[in-house]
Parts: structure tokens; sequence; C-alpha cells
């Protein structure tokens, strides 16, 4: 596994909370899940991806977790084209 | 504070402390009985006068946005309506505020007291506008940020809409802490705030309210100074029950009181807010009755001892509306009016068509918000995402909507109507809840003036339902 460099932006996973150590009165389905944070930061020290790493986030505190993205990016967009749109307000329909 | 016991059971029993260190407020000073609380004296001891708000919002972009008139969607209401009715339909352009929604007003005021009183930092549990709103005014008081998310599903998979305003937050120099669904939210929230030691801006909290009044006295203002009268009616948004109540006061404080304050919401009755499963398969992530009814119902329900949105206090009428009907009044706004606007700020629109057809041509109705739109936030993005979680997307009749499994988009105007909830169903239900914090026979008669103003009624209506649900 390559090392990823001491200072590289990258994002964590934490588990919180175990199925068990989680809040009473949850949904079935929640209820067998853990309660898991992620929280970007540049890394303190060089790490490898999937084994545990320190980070310091952008205001400066410090996280421990395991590694899961080198560079976390944004991708979300406008999504693919919903044609039941197009028409709405048009003269297609007036 | 490493050392302390940060296990569930551990933080949430240390709530109190953590609150009070968090807001500077104590609540204490207030609180009469597990009803009842002064709550005029809570708002007005917030130390500012309407003059300081202004002056603080308009430091930080936030405030005096425009009124606009839709011209074309009242018309097209106009052409669906009986002869003479068809009132106008004024839109409140909130995305004007920095960070692109009223909830900046919100903010505002939290981040002003924050410095003021010396926190290094701010703190807000949110996966709303709130968040960039935060981050936005953190900023520009020079304080850090960390925002609080609900993000992800357990397959790591989040909204288009909850992740872009993740990505708003971090763009505005935030820490967010981006975790799956559940109400531990809320422990994740006491625990920064104790290893942090930031102030906890609370949506809840009367800075965060009366940071709202400034927008009902613009309303009043603005329709006024345009129109020469009130506004008619008011429609509002409605989840925590914030914008509402902020609204409405503001309205009072500048004497329109006799506008009607209708509050709307999407009707996504049936799925379960904290469930792993259906958390993607809404595709309204705010201002939804998963919300709206719960806090119009109980307000205390909230990360601060006593919340000072009370929307029932104010609230004249509810109306819920479809998922495509919303959808397709967005779209219309955009095609008719020039103008493209995030979905969820368009909710309020959508119940005002539904009013403007009802009510006299030469009425008035305004739309009080408005929220940014772009990748992610976007009724596009929400409805493309919508499909690939199974959802079935078509037009036609908006009553066949089932919340979580299809979404019918309007053919024709005339298709939205939404539908009203009954107002005094929410205030016994109010009631009820009222009834396990403190049984009905331990009401004091200062208990029951503090129930009928919360829900807008008098005391011998009050008496009258307390006596049936003793029955």
């Amino acid at each position: 596994m390559s090392k990823i460099a001491k200072g590289t932006w990258v994002e964590i996973e934490q588990v919180i909370l175990t199925p068990e150590e989680r809040a009473t009165n949850l949904p079935e389905d929640t209820k067998k899940t853990p309660y898991v944070l992620r929280v970007s930061g540049f890394l303190t020290a060089e790490a490898e991806l999937g084994k545990e790493a320190r980070i310091r986030t952008i205001i400066g505190r410090e996280f421990t977790g395991l590694l899961k993205t080198v560079n976390p990016s944004y991708s979300h967009s406008f999504g693919e084209t919903v044609p039941e749109l197009l028409t709405i307000g048009t003269e297609m329909e007036s | 504070m490493s050392g302390r016991d940060t296990s569930y059971a551990a933080v949430m029993a240390r709530k109190n402390e953590i609150m009070k260190a968090s807001l500077g407020i104590d609540y204490e000073e207030f609180i009469q009985s597990p009803i009842a609380f002064d709550y005029d004296r809570m708002m007005r001891e917030t130390g500012f006068s309407l003059e300081d708000i202004v002056r603080i919002q308009s430091e930080t972009k936030v405030g005096n946005t425009p009124l606009y008139e839709l011209r074309r969607l009242t018309e097209a209401v106009r052409r669906i309506s009986p002869p003479g009715k068809g009132a106008r339909i004024l839109l409140k352009d909130e995305a004007a505020n920095a960070s692109g929604s009223f909830k900046a007003r919100r903010a505002s005021i939290s981040a002003y007291q924050a410095a003021l009183k010396g926190y290094a930092g701010m703190i807000a549990a949110t996966s709303g506008n709130y968040g960039a709103a935060v981050a936005s005014q953190a900023a520009q008081r020079g304080l850090k940020c960390i925002i609080v998310q609900e993000v992800y599903d357990s397959r790591g998979v989040g909204q288009p809409e909850i992740v872009e305003k993740g990505r708003a937050c971090e763009a505005y120099g935030a820490e967010v802490i981006k975790l799956t669904v559940g109400p531990e939210l809320f422990y994740m929230l006491l625990r920064t705030l104790e290893e942090t030691g930031f102030f906890n801006a609370s949506l809840y909290t009367p800075f965060g309210i009366r940071g709202v009044e400034t927008l009902g006295v613009e309303i009043a203002e603005q329709v006024r100074s345009r129109y020469g009268k009130d506004p008619d009616a008011v429609v509002i948004t409605h989840a925590g029950g914030g914008n509402l109540t902020g609204t409405a006061r503001g309205l009072q404080i500048a004497n329109s009181s006799q506008t009607r304050i209708v509050a709307c919401s999407v009707d996504l009755s049936g799925l379960h807010m904290a469930s792993d499963h259906d958390f993607n398969r809404k595709s309204f992530t705010t201002g939804h009755t998963g919300f709206g009814v719960p806090f119009a119902t109980w307000p205390d329900r909230v990360d601060v001892p006593r919340n000072a949105a009370r929307s029932l206090r104010y609230m004249d009428e509810y109306h819920l509306v479809t998922q495509g009907e919303v959808f397709y009044i967005t779209e219309l706004l955009t095609k008719l009016e020039g103008i493209e606007r995030g979905p969820a700020g368009n909710t309020s629109l959508t119940a005002a068509v539904t009013l403007a057809r009802q009510m006299d041509a030469d009425q008035i109705v305004v739309v009080q918000e408005t929220e940014y739109t772009g990748a992610g936030k976007h009724h596009n993005s929400q409805l493309s995402f919508a499909r690939q979680n199974g959802i079935e997307v078509r037009r036609g009749d908006p009553r066949e909507n089932v919340p979580g499994k299809s979404i019918v988009i309007p053919e024709r105007l005339d298709q939205v109507w939404g539908k009203e909830q009954d107002m005094d169903r929410l205030r016994i239900s109010y009631l009820k809840n009222a009834a396990r914090a403190l049984p009905v026979a331990q009401w004091s008669e200062n208990d029951i003036r503090f129930l009928a103003a919360d829900v807008k009624k008098d005391a011998a209506w009050v008496q009258q339902q307390a006596a049936q649900l003793e029955a």
C-alpha cells in the first residue's frame, strides 16, 4: 500500500457508537447500524488508506480515524434531466 | 475536556450544564413549571432592540431583501380562478441574504452575541440552510465554526441537497462533522460543545427567533409603501417553527395585526424521520411534516431547555402540499418569473397559489422566503435522485402522491390544491403532549394561561379541552 504524505487533505471515518451503544427507541433498521462520523482535514503524519490516521481540521481540531478518502471532493450535480419538468410553463401546456 | 465519560448516557446526563455554559442563558430564571415559562420576558431579555438587530444584520449582509410581485404567476392563477378572485402574489427574495436564505437572519444575532461574549467559535447541529448561515456569519465575525450534520444513510449515500449544504458550510470555512442517520445528532452536538467550549448557535434560542422579526417588519413596510395597505396573508414554510414565529412577531411589531399567518409544509406522512431506509426516500430535507407537525404540537423537543419558536402561538392556518406540487410550482416560477430558486423555499409559494385562488383579486398574499439553488439543491437533482432510489416520478393528479413511493407532478396549475389541516386537532395534540409533561390535574391557573396563549385560544377553551382529556 502506498503511503499518503503528511499534509494531504483527506477524509477519515470514526465509529462513534456501535449498534449496542446507540440510543434506545430507534427504528429497527437504524438500530442495526453503527453511528458513524466522517470529517475532513490535513494528515498530521504519513498514513495509509484504510488504516488509522490523524488529521487536523480546517479550524485546527484533531481527529483520529480510518483513512477513507484522499482529496475528498464534491461531485453532486443537477442530476439526469427529468423530462417531466421540461414542458411545465411552456406553450405546449398552456 | 478529555478524560470525561463520552458514552451516550453520560453525555446526555450532562445536558443541562453543557447547555448553560454554551448559551450564556439561564433558563431557570424563566421556567415556572414543567409546562409554563415567562416567554415574553425571555424574548425581551435578549438585550437587543429591533434597531439593534437591524444594525447588526446590516453589518453582515443580512436583511433588506427585495419584495417582488409575481405578475405572470398571478395572471396564471387568475385564469383558473372564479371571477373577481386571484390575489396578487408577492415574493420576499430571502435568497439575497449572505449564504442564500432567511436563515442568515437567525444566525446573525447568535454570531454577534458569541463574539460579544468572547466565545472562540460557534456550533450548530443542522442539515439545512442554517449550517451555511452560521458558517457565513461566523466567518464575518472572525469566529471558528463547526457544523454537525446528518448526511448519510448506512450505505454512505447522502441526498444531493444535504451534500450541497455541507459543501457550502465548508466553503465558508467551517469544520463539518458528517454523520449517519439517527437522533444521536444531539449527543454529538453536546459532545462537541463540551470539547470546544464554543457557543451553541441553536436554532431555537431567543437570539435565533428575534433575528427573524426583521423579516416580518420588512414585509409590512414594503407592502404598505407600495400598495398602501397591509398584506392580507403571509405564507410561511414551516418546519421547526422559527421562521413562522419570528415573521409573525415582526408583523405584530409593525402593527400588521389583521394579516393571516398561514403555515405550509410538504406532506411526508408515513415516512419515519429516524429511519435509515426512509432517509433517502424523501425528496425534501426540511419544511415537511416530519418536523412541522411534531414541532407545532410540542415545541420543547429541542436542543435548548425552552424553545423560543412557538408556532401555534401565532399560526392561523396550516396547509399541506405534496412534493409533486412543489416541484411543479418551482418549475413554473422559473419559466414564468425568470428566477431559479431552491425547492424548499417554494413550499409556501405552492400554498400561496391555492390561497390566491380563493382570495379576492384586490387582496395580497406574501410568500415570505426563497432560498438559493444550484447543483444538488435543485428540483431536477432531487427528482433525479428520487428516481435512482426507486421512487416513481410521473405527471398526473397530485392527490395520488405517496411519500416514499411516488411523486406525482401536476399536469395543470388547477390541480395544485394542497390540503388544509384541522387547527383544533393540532392544538389538542399539543395539550395531550403538555399533559405528558404535567398531568392535567396539576395544571395551575398560570399553566392554563400559558397554554391558552401558546395555542392562540382563551383559557376557557383550554379548560374545556382539559376536562375532556381527563375524562
